[in-house]
């Protein structure tokens, strides 16, 4: 492709003849052209970026600075804002459900890597090893994935019913006494542990799925030759083969599961008896409930910090495998 | 690599986009406060239309206010469907966006004072007509410390027993004698209970503040308080000897009568769904409850009873007012002001507005709508007559509620009620879902999160 207008602002790429007709330039006006002219190619590029720079800057990185701005602040709306120092901050260390919400939120986060890590990665290798109607068992384990986290809830709080409800209907039919599920503190959090996994469990099988896909073939043909059995296979091939994704998915759980809000707002209310107070319920409160801003950012803070250890964990890894 | 744009058209396109997003990201940022005043006109937003879904109640909110601004020249109305959604209502006052007349319930104006984000009409309520005839302890709810005042109720509620009359005969009680204390409200919810095919005799809240709302409600019913000021300053009035008293009806309803079924967490809806199926007894509800029953759930009128709160020493008083915003110009407060009386607090319009139920077939007698109990004296005298005149629900199956709550205590919500309800409804639910529940440790436990709470009331 060759232009007669090597000098237009369009920026064609120059031919050689015409490079060759210029008077020959200093070192330092080489470097001012060439980067004239790459930023001329790559005007479009940078003026998209700029644009979404902007949506970015609007809607995600100001809200994110005024937040932590808003931790140290005491606001109303009306007036200017005053600074309060830590004062934000005291007061959720003297909130007894402070304690208790990120307890609660360590226990949501333990109980659902017990289940929404295991049950994913077994799904997937049971998955991988059919041979009829994968394409059904699939879209089977993926379909909770589409239904709305709120109907979700919504539907397992009629499971979960302790009177008509289907568990306590199943259990009932077959002589077994019915659970109280989300109506005992002891059992509410493991309750909505169980809604989380079946939610989610379709996209993590997925993930494994196509983990389990790029393990060769010979590897395994390879085992099999050796001997070795279905637990084997898994322990010597299966599992160091996908040890990166396991890995990534196991924090990017962590950052999920952390911030887990919507199965207690809408089942339980953080009942009872504050068992299921997470802390994003009780961020909620400040923020919508008790209006308090300034407490509910201190209270995001602190949680972004504790989420961003896990998050830069996660970006060095995921580096480190671009490099490989 | 070459575009695969033509470069004129991308660099046209570029700069359309680039514009446009400044653009709309400017516009986003804008303020909407535009048009205060248009042709000599006061233009003012109001909270309070009702939705679509309830076409009468609408009907009579536009016609309203198409009257209001045919009397009142000067002023134009800008409606707004909804009441208060504490989810929005700082986002909307940061943004320029809050209504200057706005909806609260009584919950709220203590927080919102407190916060400056209404304005002070101490001296321009001072000439709206009629405001020394609302009840001053509904007017106090509006009031800070030093008495100024910053919105005006409309709407007050007392709490009472809402109860099923066809599961009262079917249980053999009497529906025209519904129970008048605690005693007598667990033996009644024993015989309901007792029907079987899962009815329930007496249903409480526990979840979404729900549950501590109504635990206030159980205090004062028992002569009790949630919350006592000593000198400046505020503290928890719970953990004592009427606190356990109440907890522990609860406990023995549930655990030890098996009246209030499996079910726990429970909150307005869920049993006001139970009531509606005609599965329930009784429970704790102010009449307003009873239209939202029949027209929900294709219920008569007939089939709901309301007591007096039982105890007889105390009741709650709860409801709902406006405010205005606090960057509204004197003359919109004024406008707002004018509006808020109009419609709302009006004697000369109670004719009328009990009329407009009538002609919609909408009921009229209950001790609610059309015209609140938010009067004393003379008014309060002259609306009782015109709702007896009208009344087309049967007067008597309120007629226990209406002669007890003229003679008991009525007492406002703590102040940071939301907070305080937030922290007592774990108390209910470990009651009701835990039938080892430790009282007494429970109610410790609750007062020092109160005590907490109350330690920022200014």
């Amino acid at each position: 492709m060759s232009s007669p207008r090597s000098s237009s602002l369009l920026a064609w790429p120059a031919t050689s003849s015409s490079r060759a007709r210029r008077p020959v330039a200093s070192p330092g006006e080489r470097r001012k052209t060439k980067f004239r002219r790459k930023l001329k190619e790559n005007l479009t590029a940078y003026g998209l970026l700029c644009a979404a720079l902007v949506v970015f800057a609007l809607f995600s990185w100001y809200p994110i600075v005024r937040g932590v701005l808003l931790s140290f602040q005491q606001v109303d709306f009306v007036n200017a804002p005053t600074w309060v120092g830590f004062d934000n901050f005291e007061r959720l260390f003297a909130d007894p459900l402070f304690g208790v919400a990120w307890r609660n939120t360590l226990l949501f986060t333990g109980l659902a890597l017990v289940f929404g890590f295991a049950v994913p990665f077994l799904t997937a290798v049971l998955l991988n090893e059919i041979r009829h109607a994968k394409a059904f068992f699939r879209l089977a384990v993926y379909l909770p994935v589409m239904l709305p986290p709120v109907v979700t809830a919504l539907m397992w709080k009629w499971f979960y019913d302790p009177g008509p409800g289907l568990f306590n209907s199943a259990l009932g039919a077959v002589g077994l006494p019915g659970g109280q599920w989300l109506d005992s503190s002891s059992t509410a959090m493991l309750s909505l542990v169980f809604v989380s996994t079946w939610a989610n469990m379709g996209s993590t099988t997925l993930i494994y799925l196509a983990a389990l896909g790029t393990i060769p073939g010979e590897l395994y043909e390879a085992a099999e030759l050796d001997g070795a059995g279905l637990w084997k296979r898994l322990r010597h091939v299966t599992f160091p083969q996908t040890r990166f994704v396991l890995l990534v998915l196991l924090l990017l759980q962590i950052v999920a599961t952390m911030q887990v809000f919507t199965e207690p707002y809408v089942m339980t209310g953080g009942g009872p008896d504050d068992s299921t107070v997470t802390v994003l319920l009780l961020l909620y409160r400040y923020a919508f409930v008790y209006n308090d801003f300034g407490s509910a950012s201190a209270m995001s803070l602190l949680l972004f910090v504790a989420l961003g250890v896990f998050s830069a964990w996660y970006v060095r890894l995921t580096r480190k495998a671009d490099q490989t | 690599m070459s575009s695969p744009w033509s470069r004129t058209v991308s660099r046209r396109t570029l700069c359309l986009i680039a514009a446009g997003g400044l653009a709309l990201s400017l516009a986003a940022c804008g303020d909407g406060d535009n048009a205060a005043q248009t042709g000599g006109k006061v233009k003012i937003t109001v909270t309070g239309q009702p939705p679509t879904s309830q076409p009468f109640e609408r009907s009579v909110f536009d016609a309203d206010v198409k009257e209001f601004e045919a009397s009142h020249p000067n002023i134009q109305i800008e409606p707004h469907e909804g009441f208060m959604d504490p989810k929005t209502f700082s986002a909307k006052l940061a943004g320029g966006q809050l209504e200057d007349v706005y909806y609260v319930y009584f919950t709220d104006p203590a927080q919102i004072i407190a916060r400056h984000q209404a304005a002070d009409i101490t001296e321009a309520a001072k000439s709206v007509p009629h405001v020394n005839d609302i009840k001053p302890e509904l007017l106090d709810n509006f009031r800070d410390a030093n008495g100024k005042l910053y919105g005006l109720p409309t709407m007050n509620y007392t709490m009472g027993l809402l109860y099923s009359r066809p599961l009262f005969q079917k249980a053999g009680l009497d529906p025209d004698k519904p129970p008048a204390t605690w005693d007598e409200v667990r033996a009644d919810a024993k015989k309901i209970a007792a029907l079987g095919n899962g009815v329930v005799g007496y249903a409480d809240y526990s979840k979404n503040n729900q549950g501590g709302w109504h635990m206030t409600g159980w205090m004062y019913s028992m002569g009790g308080d949630i919350a006592r000021k000593d000198g400046d300053k505020w503290a928890a009035d719970f953990d004592n000897e009427k606190g356990k008293q109440a907890l522990q009806y609860l406990h023995d309803m549930r655990w030890t009568d098996n009246s209030m079924g499996a079910k726990q967490l429970l909150e307005a809806t869920d049993v006001q769904r139970m009531m509606g199926a005609g599965q329930l007894g009784m429970y704790m509800a102010a009449p307003d409850n009873v239209p939202v029953l029949v027209k929900q759930f294709n219920g008569k009128y007939e089939d709901y009873g309301i007591a007096g709160m039982p105890g007889g020493q105390g009741t709650l008083l709860g409801g709902e007012g406006y405010m205005i915003n606090p960057k509204a110009s004197p003359d919109k407060v004024k406008a707002g002001l004018e509006w808020i009386q109009w419609k709302y607090l009006n004697p000369d319009r109670f004719e009328k507005h009990i009329q407009q139920y009538v002609d919609g077939k909408q009921p009229v007698g209950l001790p609610a709508e059309p015209t609140p109990d938010v009067w004393q004296g003379a008014v309060r005298d002259q609306q009782l007559a015109l709702k007896a005149k009208y009344a087309n629900v049967p007067a008597k199956n309120y007629q226990s509620y209406v002669d007890t709550t003229s003679k008991i205590k009525g007492s406002i919500e703590p102040p940071n009620a939301q907070q305080i309800y937030a922290a007592l409804d774990s108390v209910m639910q470990a009651v009701l879902t835990d039938q080892n529940a430790n009282i007494d440790q429970q109610l410790s436990s609750a007062s020092s999160k109160v005590n907490s709470v109350l330690a920022q009331v200014k």
